[in-house]
């Protein structure tokens, strides 16, 4: 400011301002059950709606059940996804099979829908290597280091564009915590400058473990992040599934067209711990905090637009959920029968061709495990 | 055959690759237009078109990501990590991600990646331009280190590189670049990626080098041969893995051997080679292992070099303490 008076730039205004293009999250389904978009929902069928509320069923019993086999010692390393059911299903039933998934650890429900088995979701967990091999080639195994498949998401994505294929895209995963790391920057900015088909989703459930979302960043939305990348974004009800399935299909189409990559923000919450491996969320948060995020629970509103247009009952639910638990169980079991793993195997797949330590090492193992 | 610097060498050899495979494709930071910061991709774009041989942001991380994801859909990427010293920024992408993702998937996929980076010290550069920093990547399961020290290896080491369905670090010498010209032929050739080569026959020791300080062991052999001590000089070439049975066959001959890096000493490729040698060949030893290093410090302001670098003269007399045990 020029000797107080006259002003060059109004920063001010401009950080007041800046996240206005942001400020109201798309919406079909509001937390009461209420339509307020009804010439969205009209584009949805009867069967499709149904649907939704059916993969939110399973992946609400799909938790519960893997909680349950957490308590038991059966499983290991597993990220809770009560709350997240739709911007999960919501996302990936907008994708096709040949769209290439990089999921993070949160992601195994999308990985179940995309190709892997639930048995194959329970094997990663346990740590076997056939939790990371899939039936759909079009996937990769769920991404520890929070960042990583962003920047892998832009080699897939320009991949697909040197390919030439038509009708492909990729898609990412990662929460609000993982929008801090710089391979979120350089992922979403290396796709946009290449303009390849991608589409990043953020699932901002407001805590990374321990930390609050207003703690990562003084942005306003972490949609807004991608201005800067010169790609387009939007921040949408995550517990809205057809609200997410909507933008999530429409980005899909944005991409696929050559348009260059999206980016997705989905407004969720995560009901549990980090993970099954002794996070406590009552030692960083309240129960006032969780409870106005419990009471939009997009199962509860979903069941409430179904059951006006008596589409659901409370007693097919119910059937429904054993049906899962069932399915689950015996995934279990499936799981339980996977051979044991060998270290020999692990020194064979370390490199295409032995090194000459590792082929003496093999022997011995080999040895070893004869016995 | 045409005399050749190292970097036409390699230059030709990134030819032949493009040439060879459709699948190939080089990028990095200034890979494109502009050839490489060094000319090591000099011509390439305009021979190969952009969809091939391209430009990156300016972001190392980015680049690996880029790397690992067009695995994922078929490539066979060869990207370029402008200095050795910025593949920091892109550690977990080589080291977290790259190394372990055969392994991750039980072997079903490949990820035939050739990291391109020049290193090495003597040419007075800015900080982080010449640290050699093969110590982290030779610790590492699944990736394979090559570093070739003429213009004949560093061209075959190239296409065997890139023909590998392993990833390799390719280590390009900064100092080599263009300070010596070999015979290189025209027809491609491929030198193997995990072999040693003896590239002096002598018979009272044996002198295990790499890169750069190749040619200072080869120095220094000349000035032992003046005494009469005959040195025998091994190329390491790959320092992941390392070839033993060449070094092991030498001391079978020499009895004595003194091992040679251009990095510090503290858990370098010289101390796994002490280890190898001590292990299996302690008992055909007549002497002490020896060893010449650069000292732990941190690599030094450029002034400072020649000071800090070890070259023929502290290899002749390590040589001969050893050689007189």
């Amino acid at each position: 400011m020029a000797n107080g008076s006259k002003q060059f730039v109004d920063f001010a205004k401009i950080k007041a301002t800046m996240a206005d293009p942001y400020k109201h999250p798309v919406q079909v389904i509001d937390r009461e059950g209420k339509v307020v978009n009804p010439d969205i929902l009209a584009e949805y069928s009867d069967d499709q709606l149904v649907d939704f509320m059916k993969k939110m069923v399973w992946e609400r019993t799909l938790h519960e059940q893997t909680m349950n086999f957490s308590r038991q010692g059966r499983l290991g390393f597993y990220a809770p996804t009560a709350g997240e059911e739709a911007s999960e299903m919501g996302s990936v039933t907008a994708f096709k099979e040949q769209d290439f998934l990089l999921p993070a650890y949160r992601d195994l429900p999308q990985m179940i829908q995309h190709g892997a088995s639930v048995a194959k979701g329970f094997l990663w967990s346990k740590g076997h290597i056939e939790g990371n091999q899939y039936d759909n080639p079009n996937m990769i195994f769920p991404q520890i280091i929070i960042g990583a498949q962003y920047v892998e998401t832009a080699g897939v994505a320009l991949g697909i564009q040197k390919n030439g294929d038509k009708d492909r895209v990729a898609f990412v995963y990662t929460g609000d915590g993982g929008t801090s790391q710089g391979d979120w920057y350089e992922g979403i900015n290396f796709t946009s400058a290449y303009q390849a088909p991608a589409v990043f989703f953020v699932q901002n459930n407001g805590w990374a473990i321990s930390v609050p979302r207003r703690k990562q960043t003084a942005a306003e939305t972490l949609a807004q992040k991608a201005v800067a990348m010169g790609v387009p974004s939007v921040q949408v009800d995550g517990m809205d599934i057809v609200a997410v399935h909507e933008v999530a299909k429409e980005a899909r189409e944005f991409a696929a067209a050559g348009n260059g990559p999206v980016v997705i923000e989905t407004l969720t919450y995560r009901y549990g711990a980090h993970s099954s491996a002794g996070d406590d969320p009552s030692r960083y948060r309240t129960k006032e905090e969780e409870k106005p995020w419990f009471d939009a629970d997009p199962l509860i509103r979903m069941r409430k637009v179904l059951t006006d247009k008596k589409l659901w009952s409370q007693d097919q639910e119910d059937k429904l959920v054993e049906e899962y638990k069932d399915e689950f169980k015996n995934a279990m079991k499936e799981a339980e029968a996977a051979p044991a793993q060998k270290v020999s195997d692990f020194l064979k797949w370390t490199y295409n061709v032995p090194t000459p330590a590792v082929k003496k090492q093999i022997a011995e193992f080999e040895a070893k495990e004869s016995k | 055959m045409a005399k050749m610097t190292y970097i036409k060498a390699i230059t030709s050899g990134l030819d032949q690759v493009l040439n060879d495979d459709p699948k190939t494709l080089i990028f990095g930071e200034d890979v494109g237009k502009n050839g490489g910061v060094f000319r090591t991709t000099v011509g390439l774009q305009d021979k190969y078109g952009e969809d091939r041989v391209f430009d990156t942001p300016l972001a190392e991380s980015g680049i690996l990501g880029l790397a690992i994801g067009l695995s994922l859909t078929g490539w066979r990427p060869i990207p370029e990590i402008q200095f050795m010293g910025f593949t920091f920024e892109a550690m977990d992408g080589i080291v977290g991600q790259l190394a372990r993702d055969h392994y991750r998937f039980g072997g079903q996929k490949n990820f035939p990646v050739t990291i391109r980076t020049p290193f090495g010290g003597g040419t007075h550069t800015a900080e982080m331009h010449s640290d050699n920093l093969e110590n982290y990547f030779v610790s590492t399961p699944g990736l394979r280190v090559v570093t070739p020290a003429n213009p004949y290896d560093a061209k075959g080491l190239i296409i065997s590189a890139v023909e590998s369905d392993d990833p390799v670090l390719f280590m390009e010498n900064l100092k080599l670049y263009r300070s010596m010209k070999d015979e290189v032929p025209d027809d491609k050739y491929t030198v193997p990626l995990d072999s040693a080569k003896v590239v002096r026959e002598g018979s009272d020791i044996t002198l295990v080098a790499y890169s750069a300080e190749v040619n200072e062991a080869l120095q220094a052999a000349d000035a032992l041969a003046k005494d009469n001590i005959s040195a025998e000089v091994i190329d390491l070439r790959s320092l992941s893995p390392i070839d033993t049975d060449t070094i092991f066959a030498s001391i079978d001959k020499t009895h004595k051997v003194v091992v040679i890096q251009e990095a510090q000493r503290m858990a370098g490729v010289g101390a796994i080679v002490a280890s190898d040698i001590a292990e299996e060949k302690i008992m055909s030893l007549d002497a002490p292992i020896g060893r010449v290093a650069a000292p732990d410090s941190v690599y030094p302001f450029a002034q400072a070099e020649g000071d800090w670098i070890p070259n023929a003269d502290d290899i002749e007399a390590k040589a001969r303490e050893i050689a007189n045990y």
